[in-house]
């Protein structure tokens, strides 16, 4: 799902072309509001549920357990190494249903957008944001369009409520982990994170590093029929080390990682080092880890290399009754640290 | 196989570790100077590969951490100023100055920039001419060059509107005090390589030779540091106390002659403040004459009253190598890297920082310095 910018050839409809931006009037909700609307966004999004226009969406209600959840994007810059904020909004929601064990059926979306952003990129960004929606046979039912005065510029918020629904019988929590439960990562890390980085740093490494952006629903959701998935949890800020951080946070278990077995590009890995980043503390939108009993890992790890988005998964580390509440690696050299849960911000580091 | 990977090799690094137990009859005291080797000892767990008779005293290498307070204090009210572009390196960021820090100037309307060479500020000082751009140039050698080549192409271009708030600190001078305090302990030093590979390895003879201790050029990857040690560990062994270059990859014996240059025609030497350390003669460069107008601080004549830095604080104990961060009763309680008391909290390259990342606040694996140590030595 990565089609190359389109601004140039995206071709902008009759009644918007008196603007090439977006202006303020654009969120009135007047006939600018509407203009956006029926030539832009509904048919970007084409749906029965959107065409009827009224307020909200009547969804037929499936058997299982809905799940919902939320997120807000607001990446910087719009368009990135791999993909843009239009995929992103949709697939890490999409993934968050995923984790829970629930497949996705229907997404919401508000967009908050400032002033002067350019229609054309605008409409990259909802056509990138359709197509991911329609590879995952999703449907973007409700949504709002609001407009912000001139900050920085090229602003472009989008919140995506998503609705899924779980059929798996238990619950996927911490709660079912016990010790001896392997560690499982779907492929290799920080790739998100440092693509969005040096794009909006303007550093040039040689080879480029691309988003990882990606649905994860079906992997997520196949591994979950094959074997007895204790949990899920994709590390997306924070990156591994806030990820299971919060999943030892306040429990009777540690987790112990290898940190030799942790997967990260040679271009990855060079990134981080010149930058003084840990490439566990790296954000990701196309990976998970999954706990599983120690019997079922191999099973798990040969479905999850089954899986195209899963081709360099490994076994990562194992949960264990030591050091309750935290994260160790292990060190090539036999050492063990501790893998603190990141303080927030990505700072490089002066030398 | 990227360039770093034989430098991480840890077969290699076991048979180091075993060349150093065999040889090791007593304790020794050795410091690393510069934060990001005390980072990479920390990350990759090596104090805990050591023989128990290894000590390692985290020197004051950290450029963030040595900052005075006045200089931070500077920085933040020209960074609150409305007309000011103020950029920085990333890890300032979060630096305690006596009210506040940039993080906190920036969420309240400054336009703090983060940039990651400060030629990147002559780009915002060309595309900004209403703005004053002011660099706040802080570091070692290591950065110097970068810092004077820029002032030397501002002055090329005469961007009227750029400045730099400068408090560059040179490595040998501090060193020179610290090893002459009448307790100290230090028995060797791991000299930091990358300031060598711009300065060369000329001052460090006389202090060898003035304090007789070995004193080993050292880089920053696990294998680089270990031969460091293991060097400075022979030499003391034989009573030798000369200065040796474990890190010729990287380090000529005159350094950089084309960076020194460039330092020389921009700055000149001066007296410098220490956090936590004091004034250090010649400890540091400023601005020459011939680039003054590119100077912050005579551009910006602010009056700034500095107060003093949280009683708890004792980072300067800790810059000095006189105090492990773990013997610092603040320490994971009142100070974290999320509420620092102290910059050697901030950076990743501060002592406290990396003990606290390393999760030395807490002793999960009491056993894994015997643990690793044997596994080491399989």
């Amino acid at each position: 799902m990565q089609r190359p910018p389109q601004q140039n050839s995206w071709h902008c409809p009759v009644p918007l072309r008196d603007f090439s931006h977006i202006v303020l009037g654009h969120g009135g909700g007047g006939r600018l509001t509407a203009d956006l609307l029926e030539h832009l966004i509904r048919p970007a999004f084409d749906n029965p549920f959107l065409a009827r226009q009224a307020d909200g969406a009547e969804l037929p209600v499936q058997t299982g357990r809905l799940v919902v959840t939320a997120d807000s994007y607001v990446v910087r810059p719009l368009i990135f190494p791999g993909g843009s904020i239009g995929e992103l909004a949709v697939h890490g929601t999409l993934n968050d249903l995923a984790m829970m064990g629930a497949r996705a059926k229907y997404l919401t979306m508000a967009l908050i957008l400032e002033e002067g952003l350019p229609l054309a990129l605008l409409a990259e960004i909802l056509h990138r944001a359709a197509d991911a929606a329609r590879a995952a046979s999703v449907l973007v039912v409700a949504g709002d369009t609001k407009v912000i005065e001139r900050c920085h510029g090229e602003g472009c918020f989008i919140t995506t409520t998503g609705l899924g629904w779980c059929k798996h019988e238990g619950h996927l929590s911490p709660d079912a982990i016990a010790a001896g439960d392997a560690v499982l990562l779907s492929g290799t890390i920080a790739e998100h994170g440092i693509a969005v980085l040096s794009q909006r740093e303007g550093l040039q490494f040689e080879s480029a590093i691309i988003s990882d952006t990606a649905n994860l629903q079906e992997i997520a959701l196949s591994l979950l029929e094959a074997v007895p998935v204790r949990m899920f949890r994709d590390p997306t800020r924070g990156g591994v080390a806030a990820t299971l951080n919060e999943i030892a946070h306040s429990r009777r278990f540690g987790i112990e990682i290898i940190e030799q077995s942790i997967p990260v590009q040679p271009a990855v890995r060079s990134a981080c080092d010149l930058l003084g980043l840990d490439p566990l503390a790296v954000a990701n939108e196309g990976k998970f880890i999954a706990i599983v009993p120690d019997a079922a890992a191999d099973e798990a790890l040969a479905r999850m290399r089954s899986h195209p988005l899963g081709r360099n998964a490994v076994r990562i580390g194992t949960v264990v009754s030591d050091h309750p509440g935290h994260v160790v690696a292990r060190t090539p050299f036999g050492a063990k640290r501790m893998v603190p849960l990141p303080a927030g911000e990505l700072l490089p580091r002066i030398c | 196989m990227s360039n770093w990977e034989g430098f991480r090799d840890p077969e290699h690094a076991r048979v180091l570790v075993r060349e150093l137990q065999q040889i090791v009859t007593q304790r020794w005291a050795l410091m690393e100077v510069c934060g990001g080797q005390t980072h990479a000892i920390l990350r990759h767990g090596l104090d805990q590969l050591l023989p128990e008779e290894i000590e390692l005293i985290h020197g004051p290498g950290c450029p963030v951490c040595v900052t005075p307070l006045s200089v931070i204090d500077r920085a933040l009210a020209l960074a609150a100023s409305p007309d000011v572009i103020f950029c920085t390196f990333g890890d300032m960021l979060r630096v305690p100055g006596s009210r506040s820090d940039l993080q906190r100037i920036k969420a309240t309307g400054g336009d703090v920039r983060i940039l990651y060479s400060p030629l990147d500020a002559l780009a915002l000082a060309r595309s900004h001419p209403e703005k004053q751009v002011v660099f706040f140039g802080i570091g070692f050698e290591t950065t110097a060059p970068a810092h004077a080549l820029t002032i030397h192409q501002a002055h090329r271009e005469n961007l009227s509107n750029f400045s730099m708030l400068t408090s560059l600190v040179r490595v040998p001078p501090a060193l020179d005090v610290l090893l002459a305090e009448p307790d100290q302990r230090v028995q060797a030093i791991l000299a930091a390589g990358h300031v060598c590979s711009v300065m060369g390895l000329q001052e460090y003879p006389l202090l060898a030779e003035r304090y007789r201790v070995p004193v080993v050029v050292t880089g920053f990857e696990p294998i680089d540091l270990l031969q460091g040690i293991l060097q400075a560990v022979k030499q003391l062994k034989s009573g030798k106390s000369i200065v040796e270059n474990a890190y010729a990859r990287a380090v000529a014996t005159n350094g950089n002659p084309v960076a020194r240059s460039m330092i020389d025609e921009v700055f000149e030497e001066t007296d410098r403040e220490w956090r936590g350390m004091g004034i250090i003669p010649r400890s540091g460069w400023r601005i020459r004459k011939k680039y003054q107008k590119y100077d912050a601080e005579m551009r910006f004549p602010i009056a700034i009253a500095s107060s003093s830095c949280s009683h708890l604080c004792r980072s300067g104990e800790v810059l000095r190598g006189r105090l492990k961060p773990t013997e610092c009763e603040a320490f994971g309680r009142e100070c974290t890297p999320r509420t620092p008391l102290g910059a050697t909290m901030v950076s990743d390259e501060g002592a406290c920082a990396a003990y606290y990342h390393a999760g030395k606040f807490q002793q999960p694996f009491p056993s894994a310095r015997t643990h690793a140590t044997s596994a080491a030595a399989e």
